[in-house]
């Protein structure tokens, strides 16, 4: 193992790299640029196997992952924004013929009007599409996650699609220390796919077939069934990723939830910055807490609820609007997962970040501070709050 | 040239498929099977020959196919042939297996021309089929760009102002070949061994190939479903069809018509261009369909002059 300096883009491509992707095809839009930009390269100087599609849309570059998975190989792709929202027609087709393709996405907003910085209203907008959602904090995740993305996604009980969504920018462009694992560790880690079909003129099936009423529903249901593998999966890869890495991964991560009456849940680079305010309030005798999403999708709800049980006041934090909806995704499906338990919190939902707008400190402890407030009191000021946006 | 002692016996698309009485690409299917060179895969778009040959749980197909979405085979075909080889490369060698794309005039002349274009520009080694029957009959028979001038169609329907669709067909070899590629084509099925000669030039190319194949559409041009062949025959006759290929920068033209029959005896026997007779007889329309007809003969002629 070494420590390097990535970006978190960096970090992604040196990922796929070592996991040995048999085809990358892929679009360029800013800020996932640097992943195929560092891909390219690595093609260019023969240092990977790799076939390289370099195609003319982002719609394409998913047609062509999809083309590639059927045969068997293994597959790596990335985009952004726009770039994934042209995408959307083949992600519900990606995952629906049980497709394990692994995508770095640069999450940033959509136009209009345009705007290249990061929030999540771009994979919000794909959260429907069947495909395993993690969002990471740092660089460090972005690596780890990409590698243990690939074992999830051709696990034979998921064959399903991942998105591995890191903040534009806080995350792609900002360069970290990153801990590489050695390219052997990583191959043992991985071994080459195994898929359950292929495109085999020896053994000929048929894909993309027409499913009327009679069948359609039943082919759904099975992405259901997939879905509910995911999470016992994903365990069992993160332990054996802790036993390489000595960094332990899961659904989702906690600060402070111990003791915390006052909790901000949140995904991706967010976390970081309400981890370090949470660490300071504690300090002065605050009993707050952190709940950070790893998997977003499909939803731990289990764990939502039971890291939740004792917490009297929760901000969940949304870096998208659900337009005409009474909250952002995130806080609908807390309060979805909450619904039916026996004990859960008083909580308001925060709109915060939308275009990349900065979310500083101050932001978060005035969030906390309100919900200490609530936790005292048991009333909720507002339930939506819009944080930072001048009105 | 193919001939017909020399053709496999062994049926790669199966019978009972439900593709209409009299359909063209039913025949174009077999055709294209028999034509082919060894392992093969097919890429399909939406269309009637995806919707009326995997009606699950059952196929016509006896090789690997699949159906991925409407505008993109050639995106699809260009993953499928790269990762074949990047397997090869890791030491999964399954031999060399041909992937044919196959596509309607909708998925090929309008929404798949960016994918198309792409792909050829790339230089995938594929061979992309487009099955064009001159609209889009899967969703009941709209205009495309591969839709002639004067047309009757659900979207440019014949009205008492618009004597059916205004604009012209395409030339999608022409936009193919200056994609640089190595191989374009016309055919129709009326000429079997001409098409099939140039399916297996098309998979034999080292490269990206396009063969637009003309498929008669009883329902969508309105003609009886016993007459399909000689329809495209017509087309042919009549030169509104010409058949010619575009081969490492050449044309060529594969069927001489010396004493072609006017275009309308082309229109007349077809429903979709019947308000150009009936109530009035539209003259000026159909003289200026052969005008047209004319003058892309002749550029035709030209091409394969130089």
């Amino acid at each position: 193992m070494t420590v390097t300096g990535m970006t978190g883009d960096e970090a992604v491509a040196h990922a796929a790299k070592q996991s040995k992707v048999d085809i990358v095809a892929a679009y360029p839009i800013t800020p996932q640029t640097i992943i195929v930009e560092r891909f390219s390269k690595y093609v260019a100087d023969g240092e990977v196997q790799t076939g390289y599609v370099c195609v003319e849309s982002e719609h394409s570059a998913l047609s062509a992952c999809i083309g590639s998975s059927l045969t068997g190989a293994r597959v790596f792709t990335a985009t952004s924004s726009q770039g994934l929202a042209l995408m959307h027609e083949m992600m519900y087709i990606a995952s629906g013929l049980r497709c394990p393709i692994v995508m770095g996405v640069a999450n940033r907003a959509l136009s209009a009007p345009i705007n290249i910085h990061g929030d999540h209203s771009d994979m919000m907008g794909s959260r429907d599409s069947g495909w395993i959602q993690i969002y990471v904090e740092n660089a460090q995740e972005a690596y780890d996650w990409t590698i243990q993305a690939f074992r999830i996604a051709e696990d034979m009980a998921v064959q399903l699609p991942v998105s591995v969504n890191l903040d534009g920018f806080i995350i792609t462009h900002c360069m970290e220390g990153v801990d590489v694992l050695d390219d052997d560790v990583v191959a043992k880690f991985l071994q080459t796919r195994q898929p359950m079909f292929t495109l085999d003129p020896k053994k000929p099936v048929t894909v993309g077939a027409l499913c009327f009423t009679d069948y359609y529903f039943e082919f759904k249901r099975q992405q259901v069934e997939a879905l509910a593998h995911v999470q016992p999966v994903l365990e069992k890869v993160a332990k054996e990723y802790k036993n390489i890495s000595g960094r332990g991964y899961g659904v989702l991560d906690t600060y402070g939830m111990e003791d915390a009456e006052a909790t901000v849940l949140c995904l991706g680079s967010t976390a970081g910055t309400a981890r370090e305010v949470a660490r300071k309030l504690r300090a002065h005798g605050k009993k707050v807490g952190v709940v950070k999403i790893w998997l977003y999708r499909p939803f731990p709800i289990d764990e939502v609820r039971a890291v939740l049980k004792n917490v009297k006041a929760l901000a969940v934090f949304d870096k998208a609007i659900s337009f005409g909806a009474q909250y952002g995704a995130v806080c609908s499906d807390v309060v979805s997962a909450l619904h039916t338990a026996e004990k859960r919190p008083k909580i308001f939902n925060v709109i915060f970040g939308l275009g990349g707008r900065d979310i500083k400190p101050s932001d978060i402890e005035h969030v906390f501070n309100e919900a200490l407030q609530t936790a005292k009191s048991g009333v909720i000021r507002q339930e939506t709050l819009f944080l930072g946006v001048r009105e | 040239m193919v001939v017909l002692k020399d053709l496999p016996t062994e049926e790669l698309f199966a019978s009972g498929h439900r593709l209409c009485a009299g359909c063209g690409e039913g025949i174009i299917n077999r055709m294209t099977m028999k034509a082919l060179r060894g392992p093969t895969v097919i890429i399909a778009a939406t269309g009637c020959n995806e919707v009326a040959s995997t009606i699950y749980p059952y196929t016509s197909w006896r090789l690997p196919w699949a159906h991925i979405a409407f505008e993109n085979a050639a995106a699809v075909a260009s993953g499928v042939v790269e990762a074949y080889k990047a397997m090869a490369r890791r030491g999964v060698d399954q031999g060399h297996i041909d992937v044919i794309a196959m596509a309607g005039d909708g998925g090929t002349y309008d929404i798949g021309i960016q994918a198309l274009s792409g792909a050829l520009e790339r230089g995938h080694d594929f061979l992309y089929i487009c099955v064009d029957n001159e609209a889009y009959m899967n969703t009941g028979i709209q205009r495309s760009g591969s839709t002639p001038h004067g047309a009757d169609t659900t979207t440019s329907p014949a009205g008492s102002v618009i004597p059916g669709k205004p604009e012209w067909k395409k030339d999608l070899i022409g936009i193919c070949a200056a994609h640089g590629i190595e191989y374009a084509a016309t055919a129709t099925p009326a000429y079997w061994n001409d098409y099939m000669t140039k399916v297996r030039k098309g998979i034999e190319v080292n490269g990206p190939a396009v063969i637009d194949v003309l498929s008669p559409c009883p329902l969508g041009w309105r003609h009886e479903s016993a007459r399909s062949i000689e329809m495209v025959k017509l087309a042919v006759e009549t030169r509104y069809f010409p058949i010619y290929e575009f081969e490492r920068g050449k044309y060529k033209l594969n069927l001489n018509v010396s004493k072609p029959k006017p275009v309308e005896e082309f229109l007349k026997a077809q429903g979709r261009f019947s308000h150009l007779f009936r109530p009035t007889y539209r003259k000026d329309v159909i003289d200026e369909i052969q005008q047209n007809v004319d003058v892309n003969w002749n550029r035709i002629l030209k091409l394969c002059a130089n």
